[in-house]
C-alpha cells in the first residue's frame, strides 16, 4: 500500500493506482475530459492536471502513478487558474450552439464550463469550420463540435480494432477523419456506435429519423407500428433520471401509445422467432456437421464487420435476419393478411438500441415483396426525445402493455439484449429439439457476465456442444481468427458487436466517464433483462403460443419454405474502402 | 539522436532523412565499424552483440522529443508520451532505453579515451565540456563553433563572430532556437552554461545561436518563433495545440496595431499556463520567446500597442514612411522608382507620399540621393 496525502487528506491506496483514482476514493474529483477509464487513459486533454510537491510542470493525475510520500494538491489557485484557460481553450475552438446540440444537458464539456464558471471567452480566435459528415445512415460526425479529445478512436482502434477514425495533421489543424477524409459510409466503419457512446460532446451522434417518423405520424392513410428491443426498456428510464437498470417497460408503451402509434409491439417476439429459426439451423448444421462453427447474425454491426473483413467465412454466418427485421417481415405479411391492412400502408418503426440498425434497415436484400421488413429504425436517445418533444412525463406515466396478439414474448427473448443471451436462449430451444425432453436448468450461467470470451461445454444427450460467446469486435476478431486457423474445436458462436452486447450499444443513453468508471453499467442494465426472464412464465421460444399459432397457421416448420423466404437473408463480400 | 536499450543490442540512429549526407555518413560508419569488427555479432569475440539500425524521421520536428521519437520508431503517430515514466524506466517497446544526442555520445567516445578527469577540467563547475553552436544571424562569421562551456556570449560573438556587420549594433541573442529566449546585452557576459542560460530565461536547445541587430523588432521576433511552434505542434495536448496558436494570433494583432491595453498580461498568463501544463518539450518551452522578450523589451510592446509604432521600424503595418521637406530637393528618383505609385509632386518642388498606397517596400528610402525620406 502506498501513503500520500490529497489536498491535506490521507490516502492509503495499494500500488499502481493513478493519483486521479486515489482522489475518488477519497472523495476527491478531479475533474477529467478525455479521459475514459481502460480505453483512452492518454493525458491530452490536461484537465486532470494537480500540483506535486516537487514536481516543476504539473502532473498528468489520469495516468501517473501514486508514490509513497506524494503530496498532491488539485485545487490550489495556479491548477484551478490553468484548468479554467484550458477549458477557455477548447471553448475558443468549439461551436458553442448548445441551445440547438443534441448533447445539451449531457454534455461533458457543458458541465465542465459550468463548474468552472466560465461565463465568457478570454482567448477568442479563428474558428475552424470543417465539413459535417451525414452521408452514412448511421452516424453524423460535426467536426465543429470536436474537442479531440480522442476517445472515439481509441474505442474504435483498441477496443473494437477496427481504425476507421484517427487524428489527421497536425497542430491547430489535428481533426479527426476517415482514410482519405471519406465519409464513415464509404470506409470500414462498422456502425457499432461505440464512439458515440465515447464523445463527451455532441460531435458525433445518430442520423436522426425523428421527422420522418413524425411525418408518417400524421399522415392518415399510414398504419404506423412500432416495436422496442429488448435492450431499450432496461435504459430508457436513465434519460429521465431514472436509476441505471430499471425496467421501464410499462411506461415505455404508454409513451409510445401517447405519440401516436397505432400498435406498439414487443421486439422480443421476434426475437422468439430468431430462436427457433437460429435454434432449428443449429440442430440441421450441427447433426450434418455443415460449416461449424455456426456463428449467430442478429448483430448488424458485427454483420458489416465480418462482411468486411473475414468474407471468407461468411458461410458459418448464421442465415437469420435479425429478431426486429423478421418480426417486420411478419407483419407486413401474416398480421398484414390477418388484419386485412395492405402493407404498403404499414410502416414499421423499430426503436433500438444500436446505430447499426440504421444501416441495416436499408439493405436491399431485407426486403419482402418489395416493402422493406424496417421502415425507420430510432435509438433509444431519439426514443427520449421524441417523448421530451411530446411533452410526455415520463416518470409519472401510467403503465402499459404490449399490443397483442403480437405482444407476447418468452424469458428467452428478452435476454437478447445481453451478451450470452441469444446463445443461452437458442442452448434452451436447442437442447428441447434435440433430446425431445424437457431441460430442466434453463439458466446457462457460463456464456453470462462481462469476460470478452466465454467459451462453454454443453451436454446435449451424450453430444458436448461446445460454443463461444464473444462480444466487442476487438474479441471478435480473435474468435474468428481462431475459425480461420482451423484451430476452432467449438460448434456455436455468438457475437455481438457492441462491448456488453446492445445493452450497451450504440443507441443507449450515454454515460459520462465518472459514471463509466464508477459504476458497471452493463451489469446493472443486463441485470435487469435477466430479472425480466426469471420473472417470465415462459423462459423457452419455442413453447411461446403465438409463435405456435403462427407456425401453424402460416410459417409452417422452422426452416421451411415460407419460414426462408421471411425469416432469413443472405450475406455479401462488402468492400472496406470505397475510395 | 541515437537510442540505445541497454544491456541489449540494439541501437538506432533517428535521423531526418531530410540529412541526406549525415544519413549517408552513418551509413559508411556503421559500415566500417562492422567491419573493424566493433559492432555486429561477436564484438571483438567478446560474444557480444550489437546492432545499429538508422531510422529515418519523416521531419516532424516534435520527433525530436524522446518520447515522440519512440513512438515513431515502434511506428505510430510521432507524438510525445505523458512522463513520467522516463525512457530510462520505460522506452522503446516498454523497456528501460538510453536516449541521448548523439553530440552526447560522441563525448562519452572522449570521455572513455581520456579519462572523466580530463573532460571535467574543460567547462564551468556543473556544466562540463564543450558544446557546439550553430552561429548564424547578423554576425560577421557564420558557421559551427565549438568553445569550452562557460565562454562568454560576447567571446562567441564578438572574438569568433568577429562582431555586428555595419557597423550596427547587437540587440540580442537566441540561442535554444525557437524554444530558448533571447538574451539582451546586459547579459552579453554571462558565461554560456545551461544554468546560467536558465537563470536568464533562455536554454542551450539545439545548440542554435542567432544574432540580432538593433534593427530586429522584439515583438516579430517572438512572433516569428512562434509561427514555427504553431506549425510544428503535434496537436495531441491542449495548451500547445490551441494555446500556441492564440498566442501566435495575439502576436499577429499587436505588430499590426491591433493591439489592445492588457494583451501583454494576456499573453505572459496564457505563456506561463502553457509552460507548466504542456505535455511535451515543445509546449513548454514555446513560450520562452515570448516570455523573454517581454522580459527584457516590454517597452517595444508597449510602443506596438499604445503608440501604434514599431521601434525597430520592422513592423510594415506600423511605420510610416515620409519625405522631410528641408530635404527634398523635388529631383523626383523616388518617384521614379516607387513601385506603387505612391509618391506625388512637380519637379523641384516637395513630393510627398500617399501612406494609404504605400506599401512600405523603402526602395524610396534607399534610393534618395539626400536621405530626404525616412522611416
Ligand atoms: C520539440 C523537441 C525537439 C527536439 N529535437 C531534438 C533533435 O532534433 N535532436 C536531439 O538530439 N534532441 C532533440 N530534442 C531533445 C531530446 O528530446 C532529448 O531530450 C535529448 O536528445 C536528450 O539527449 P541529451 O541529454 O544528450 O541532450 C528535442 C526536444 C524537444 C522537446
Ligand atoms: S457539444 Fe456541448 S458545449 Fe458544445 S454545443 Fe453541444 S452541448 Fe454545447
Ligand atoms: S461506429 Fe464503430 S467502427 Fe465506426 S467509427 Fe465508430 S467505433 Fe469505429
Ligand atoms: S469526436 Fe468526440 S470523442 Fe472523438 S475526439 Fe472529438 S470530441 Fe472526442
Ligand atoms: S451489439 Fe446490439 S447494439 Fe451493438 S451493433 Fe449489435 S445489435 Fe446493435
Ligand atoms: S506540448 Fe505540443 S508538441 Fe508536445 S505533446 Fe503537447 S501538443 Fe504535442
Ligand atoms: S516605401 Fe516603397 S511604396 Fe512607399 S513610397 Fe517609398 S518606394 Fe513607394
Amino acid at each position: 500500500m502506498i501513503n500520500l496525502t490529497i489536498d491535506g487528506k490521507a490516502v492509503c491506496v495499494p500500488e499502481g493506482t493513478t493519483i486521479l483514482e486515489a482522489a475518488r476514493r477519497a472523495n476527491i474529483t478531479i475533474p477529467t475530459l478525455c479521459f475514459l477509464k481502460e480505453i483512452n487513459e492518454v493525458g491530452d486533454c490536461r484537465m486532470c492536471i494537480v500540483e506535486v510537491e516537487g514536481r516543476k510542470g504539473f502532473a498528468t493525475s489520469c495516468i501517473q502513478k501514486v508514490e509513497e510520500g506524494m503530496v498532491v494538491r488539485t485545487n490550489t489557485k495556479e491548477v484551478v487558474e490553468a484548468k479554467r484557460m484550458i477549458l477557455d481553450l477548447i471553448l475558443s475552438n468549439h461551436q458553442r450552439d448548445c441551445l440547438t446540440c443534441t448533447r445539451n444537458g449531457t454534455c461533458e464539456l457543458q458541465k465542465l464550463a459550468m463548474q468552472f464558471n466560465v461565463t465568457q471567452i478570454e482567448y477568442q480566435g479563428a474558428v475552424k469550420i470543417k465539413p459535417i459528415d451525414d452521408l452514412s445512415p448511421s452516424i453524423v460526425r460535426d467536426p465543429n463540435k470536436c474537442i479531440l479529445c480522442r476517445r472515439c478512436t481509441a474505442v474504435c482502434k483498441n477496443v473494437q480494432k477496427i481504425g476507421a477514425i484517427d487524428v489527421l495533421e497536425r497542430g491547430y489543424e489535428s481533426c479527426i477523419g476517415t482514410v482519405n477524409n471519406k465519409s464513415l459510409a464509404e470506409v470500414n466503419c462498422t456502425f457499432c456506435g461505440q464512439c458515440i457512446e465515447a464523445c463527451p460532446v455532441g460531435a458525433l451522434k445518430e442520423k436522426e429519423m425523428i421527422e420522418d417518423v413524425i411525418e408518417k405520424l400524421h399522415d392518415k392513410d399510414m398504419h404506423v407500428f412500432v416495436q422496442t428491443a429488448p435492450a431499450v426498456r432496461v435504459a430508457l428510464g436513465e434519460e429521465f433520471g431514472m436509476p441505471i437498470g430499471t425496467n421501464v417497460t410499462g411506461k415505455m408503451v404508454s409513451a409510445l401509445k401517447r405519440i401516436g402509434f397505432e400498435k406498439v409491439f414487443d421486439t422480443n417476439t421476434g426475437a422468439d422467432f430468431t430462436i427457433m429459426e437460429e435454434a432449428n439451423e443449429f440442430v440441421q448444421r450441427f447433426t450434418k456437421n455443415e460449416t461449424l462453427p455456426m456463428i449467430t447474425s442478429c448483430s448488424p454491426g458485427w454483420v458489416k464487420y465480418i462482411e468486411m473483413n473475414y468474407p471468407e467465412l461468411l458461410g458459418h454466418l448464421s442465415s437469420c435476419k435479425s429478431p426486429h427485421e423478421m418480426f417486420g417481415a411478419i407483419l407486413k405479411s401474416y398480421y398484414a393478411e390477418k388484419e386485412g391492412i395492405d402493407p404498403e400502408k404499414i410502416y414499421v418503426v423499430s426503436i433500438m438500441p444500436c446505430i447499426a440498425k440504421k444501416f441495416e434497415r436499408q439493405r436491399e436484400e431485407l426486403k419482402n415483396n418489395g416493402y422493406y421488413n424496417v421502415d425507420a429504425v430510432l435509438t433509444t436517445r431519439e426514443l427520449a426525445r421524441m417523448i421530451q418533444q411530446y411533452h410526455i412525463d415520463f416518470v409519472d406515466l401510467e403503465e402499459s402493455t404490449f399490443d397483442s396478439p403480437m405482444g407476447e414474448a418468452t424469458g428467452a427473448a428478452a435476454i437478447f439484449g445481453t451478451t450470452g443471451g441469444v446463445m443461452e436462449a437458442a442452448l434452451r430451444t436447442a437442447y428441447e429439439t434435440i433430446t425431445k425432453e424437457e431441460l430442466k436448468n434453463v439458466n446457462f450461467e457460463d456464456v453470462r457476465g462481462e469476460k470478452g470470451i466465454k467459451k462453454a461445454t454443453i451436454d446435449i444427450q451424450g453430444n458436448k456442444v461446445k460454443v463461444v460467446v464473444a462480444h466487442g469486435l476487438g474479441n471478435a476478431q480473435k474468435v474468428l481468427e481462431e475459425i480461420k486457423s482451423g484451430n476452432a474445436d467449438y460448434q456455436f458462436v455468438e457475437i455481438m458487436a457492441c462491448p456488453g452486447g446492445c445493452v450497451m450499444g450504440g443507441g443507449q443513453p450515454i454515460k459520462d466517464a465518472k459514471t463509466r468508471a464508477t459504476v458497471d453499467v452493463r451489469a446493472l442494465r443486463a441485470g435487469a433483462l435477466y430479472s425480466i426472464d426469471e420473472k417470465s412464465k415462459i423462459r423457452k421460444s419455442h413453447e411461446n403460443p403465438i409463435l405456435k399459432k403462427i407456425y401453424k397457421d402460416y410459417l409452417g416448420e422452422p426452416g421451411g419454405h415460407k419460414a426462408h423466404e421471411l425469416l432469413h437473408t443472405h450475406y455479401q463480400k462488402r468492400e472496406k474502402y470505397q475510395l | 539522436m541515437l537510442v540505445l536499450l541497454f544491456g541489449a543490442n540494439k541501437g538506432y540512429i533517428y535521423v531526418r532523412a531530410e540529412y541526406p549526407i549525415a544519413v549517408k555518413r552513418f551509413e559508411v560508419a556503421i559500415n566500417q565499424a562492422k567491419e573493424y569488427g566493433i559492432l555486429g555479432k561477436n564484438i571483438w569475440n567478446t560474444g557480444f552483440e550489437f546492432e545499429l539500425e538508422i531510422r529515418l524521421g519523416a521531419g516532424a520536428f516534435v520527433c525530436g522529443e524522446e518520447t515522440a521519437l519512440l513512438e515513431s520508431i515502434e511506428g505510430r503517430r510521432g507524438q510525445p508520451r505523458v512522463k513520467p515514466p522516463y525512457p530510462a524506466n520505460s522506452g522503446l517497446w516498454g523497456k528501460p532505453t538510453l536516449i541521448n544526442n548523439v553530440e552526447t555520445f560522441a563525448n562519452v567516445t572522449k570521455i572513455i579515451l581520456n579519462g572523466a578527469q580530463w573532460y571535467a577540467s574543460i567547462g564551468t563547475e556543473k556544466s562540463k565540456g564543450t558544446k557546439v553552436f550553430a552561429l548564424g544571424g547578423d554576425v560577421i562569421n557564420v558557421g559551427l563553433v565549438e568553445v569550452p562551456m562557460g565562454t562568454t556570449l560576447r567571446e562567441i560573438v564578438f572574438d569568433i563572430g568577429g562582431g555586428i556587420p555595419e557597423g550596427k549594433e547587437f540587440k540580442v541573442a537566441q540561442t535554444g532556437g525557437p524554444s530558448g529566449g533571447c538574451i539582451p546585452k546586459q547579459y552579453l557576459d554571462t558565461p554560456i552554461d545551461y544554468e546560467s542560460l536558465a537563470s536568464i530565461g533562455s536554454m542551450m536547445g539545439s545548440g542554435g545561436l542567432i544574432v540580432m541587430d538593433e534593427r530586429k523588432c522584439m515583438v516579430n521576433l517572438a512572433k516569428f518563433y512562434l509561427g514555427f511552434t504553431v506549425d510544428e505542434s503535434c496537436g495531441k495536448c491542449t495548451p500547445c495545440r490551441i494555446g500556441t496558436k492564440r498566442m501566435l494570433e495575439l502576436l499577429e494583432r499587436i505588430t499590426k496595431g491591433q493591439g489592445k491595453n492588457g494583451d501583454i498580461e494576456k499573453l505572459e498568463k496564457l505563456a506561463n499556463m502553457i509552460k507548466k501544463a504542456s505535455i511535451c518539450g515543445l509546449g513548454q518551452t514555446a513560450p520562452n520567446p515570448i516570455l523573454s522578450t517581454i522580459k527584457y523589451f516590454r517597452e517595444e510592446y508597449e510602443a506596438h500597442i499604445i503608440k501604434k509604432e514599431c521601434p525597430a521600424g520592422e513592423c510594415k503595418a506600423l511605420t510610416k514612411i515620409t519625405i522631410n521637406p528641408e530635404l527634398c530637393k523635388g529631383c523626383g528618383i523616388c518617384k521614379k522608382n516607387c513601385p506603387v505609385g505612391a509618391i506625388s509632386g512637380e519637379p523641384k518642388k516637395t513630393h510627398k507620399i500617399d501612406s494609404n498606397i504605400c506599401i512600405k517596400c523603402g526602395v524610396c528610402v534607399s534610393k534618395c540621393p539626400f536621405k530626404a525620406i525616412s522611416k
